[in-house]
């Protein structure tokens, strides 16, 4: 086995798929440039060619509108948003129309196709080049929502959202891509077999997240360890449909929770992991009141003091943590 | 054909005092012609038996209703074969109907029966009926448009030489997805036919207070898409120039795009004229599109060609009628779909059950 970095462990999740269902495409913008995603997709226009890596006009809309079609007539299109922000533009797409076919067409068709955003930010980027918008689109039946925190995870998460027979927005972040590990070959990937898992083991306070949140709480697992407080780091990774039986599981072991997530507080992901950790248990589980690390509520700024103070940290987080387990020591 | 003026006008094509003599056969095959007629009462009557549920208060669901406009879909599908792909939008009951959608699986649809095209799941704005090409209908406007191009990337892929069809209406235009999906169809040379149904009026305003031009050929000409006028009340005129821009994309020269000048009779939604305060259409514009009617001037250019006897047309509406009871009748019998499939069709294996 070889250390693989998350952003080459996509694009082996691409080269994975692409190379097992000939009926597999890559669609959006910038896939025929080398600096649009990354190097998670780098030369593979080269290795499937240009009529299945399909690099398009400035259309976000119809590009997601054309692979809806692609899907419902037997393709397995995986539509590639660069950026999070700009995906906006093809909302309507994603959640009236891939979302809903199968309901409100009787169960007779299904557009199971992939849907990936980026999430891009830091480096001073701004409101509109920084946006993690998972919580919105997990609100929405018939679309399932996968957020990868590892490598492995990146590849195989790509690979069962691809196989998976139900439309599937596929979350990444590149804040994340240069996170190495090493990985077990490829093989298919069922999505329903997915679940939460524990990335770590402790006793006094679990820490639950997704994604890039899932780093934060590893690394602050390390900071809370020098304070001899050693916890649970649930990683979600599906969050819709949510199952948190992990994350439950893991509560009732440490009777805390802190819930992290790098979008907004309101009615947000964060929200929803504290809600359905109390749905699953007694009062009597819970040692303290469950809380959250989340962005404040505004827009992402551009100035670099802004932006510091802006995104949560492995200390802020591991400072949330100690001040749960203190307040109920 | 009719061709715009230099400034992008409907001209003439838009005066309903115009265009409403019995149309010019040619030598169109009379069964042919006996099969666009029948093909276009059956969307009238079948319309116009939802409209009566609709008034009689058994049926609920919105409906939008396109009396008048049937010669569109009917000149449109004589091109078409069952492998092409046809998507529609809210008022879609003739492009179902148009390529051989069951009409009593439209009508239990619209009750909201199991039985129906989606199962009882999707009501008049969402028709489904793949196996004679309706690949389906949704009323958030212009949406489908990209899809059907999706459908014609598909259908380039797998390389039989089928089609993709886009229905929608002067509305839709003013939408940018349209515009998106002619630069995109244009650009990949997809074999899509964009048909675009100016009936003059998107819900209640009137085209003049919504574009300041009221021909909207003039967007597909302006990506590069062959674009062709056309009396959307002529159903020979229409399925001509389907013809030849369904044998263009079949044949790999990329999208075409009909725009096809109708109107409606009913009013946006539902089985009203739509003649109220604040709905720019006044009583003398109805009754005159009504002279226009699609299915009256093929009838009279029929019956004045001596090329079918006037009885022959009482035998083809009793046949629809009963057939159209019987739909009716049966819609009524069968069942409302299980409280289970509220569940069960969101995701392919079923819904959340944590």
């Amino acid at each position: 086995m070889s250390s693989v970095a998350y952003c080459d462990a996509i694009r082996q999740g691409f080269g994975f798929v692409m190379e097992s269902d000939p009926k597999c495409l890559a669609i959006g913008q910038g896939l025929w440039s080398p600096w649009y995603v990354g190097r998670s997709m780098d030369g593979l226009d080269r290795r499937f060619g240009k009529e299945r890596v399909i690099d398009t006009p400035v259309s976000e809309g119809a590009t997601t509108g054309i692979a809806v079609g692609a899907a419902l007539h037997g393709y397995k299109p995986i539509v590639i948003h660069p950026r999070m922000d700009f995906m906006i533009l093809a909302t309507d797409q994603i959640v009236n129309q891939a979302a809903k076919w199968r309901h409100m067409l009787g169960g007779h068709c299904s557009p199971a196709m992939v849907i990936r955003g980026i999430v891009n930010r830091g480096g001073e980027q701004g409101a509109q080049h920084s946006q993690a918008l998972h919580s919105w689109y997990a609100h929405i039946p018939g679309l399932r929502v996968v957020m990868p925190a590892t490598p492995t995870d990146a590849r195989d998460l790509l690979i069962a959202a691809t196989q998976s027979p139900d439309p599937v927005l596929y979350i990444d972040d590149r804040w994340l891509y240069e996170w190495e590990e090493e990985m077990a070959p490829a093989a298919d990937v069922d999505l329903e077999s997915v679940g939460g898992v524990l990335r770590r083991e402790g006793d006094a306070i679990t820490l639950a997240g997704a994604s890039y949140s899932v780093k934060l709480a590893l690394d602050a697992a390390e900071i809370l360890q020098t304070h001899g407080v050693t916890c649970d780091v649930v990683d979600m990774r599906i969050l819709n449909p949510l199952d948190p039986a992990a994350l439950r599981r893991s509560v009732r072991k440490t009777g805390r929770l802190l819930a992290i997530d790098g979008s907004w507080s309101n009615c947000g992901f964060a929200g929803e992991l504290i809600a359905s950790a109390v749905e699953g248990t007694r009062p009597d589980e819970w040692r303290a009141m469950p809380s959250r690390v989340t962005l404040p509520h505004a827009p992402a700024p551009t100035s670099k003091p802004l932006e510091a103070a802006y995104y949560p940290t492995a200390d802020s987080v591991a400072a949330a943590a100690l001040d749960i387990v203190k307040k109920s020591t | 054909m009719h061709s715009t003026t230099s400034d992008m006008r409907l001209g003439p094509l838009a005066d309903p005092q115009l265009f409403n003599e019995p149309l010019d056969l040619g030598n169109g095959a009379t069964d042919a012609l006996l099969g666009y007629y029948r093909s276009m009462l059956k969307i009238r009557l079948a319309e116009e038996v939802v409209a009566d549920l609709y008034v009689a208060g058994e049926v609920r669901c919105p409906c939008h209703l396109g009396i008048g406009q049937e010669a569109v879909a009917v000149g449109v599908s004589s091109a078409l074969r069952p492998t092409d792909r046809v998507y529609g939008g809210h008022r879609s009951h003739s492009h179902y109907l148009a390529v051989g959608g069951n009409p009593a699986a439209m009508i239990a649809e619209i009750f909201g029966k199991g039985t129906g095209a989606s199962a009882g799941m999707g009501g008049s704005m969402h028709l489904y009926a793949p196996e004679v090409g309706f690949h389906g209908s949704v009323p958030i406007v212009g949406a489908t448009i990209p899809i059907a191009a999706g459908a014609a990337l598909a259908a380039k892929m797998d390389g039989r030489g089928d089609v993709a069809v886009a229905y929608f209406g002067d509305g839709a235009c003013e939408e940018g997805i349209l515009h998106e999906t002619l630069n995109m169809a244009s650009v990949m040379r997809l074999p899509v036919l964009f048909v675009a149904e100016n009936n003059l009026y998107s819900s209640h305003l009137d085209i003049k207070l919504r574009q300041p031009l009221d021909s909207v050929a003039r967007f597909a000409r302006a990506n590069g898409v062959e674009a062709e006028l056309v009396d959307g009340n002529d159903v020979v005129e229409v399925a001509r120039a389907a013809e030849r821009l369904v044998r263009a994309s079949r044949e790999g020269r990329g999208p075409g795009f009909i725009e096809a000048v109708t109107f409606r009779w009913r009013g946006h939604v539902g089985p009203n004229e739509d003649i109220d305060v604040g709905v720019r259409r006044s009583p003398d514009e109805l009754a005159a599109w009504k002279g226009r009617d699609p299915i009256g001037r093929l009838r009279s250019a029929l019956i004045n060609a001596k090329r079918v006897a006037p009885d022959s047309f009482t035998l083809i509406e009793e046949e629809i009628r009963t057939e159209l009871r019987d739909a009716v009748e049966a819609a009524r019998a069968a069942p409302y779909p299980p409280e289970a499939a509220l569940l069960d069709m969101v995701y392919a294996n079923g819904g959340q059950t944590s």
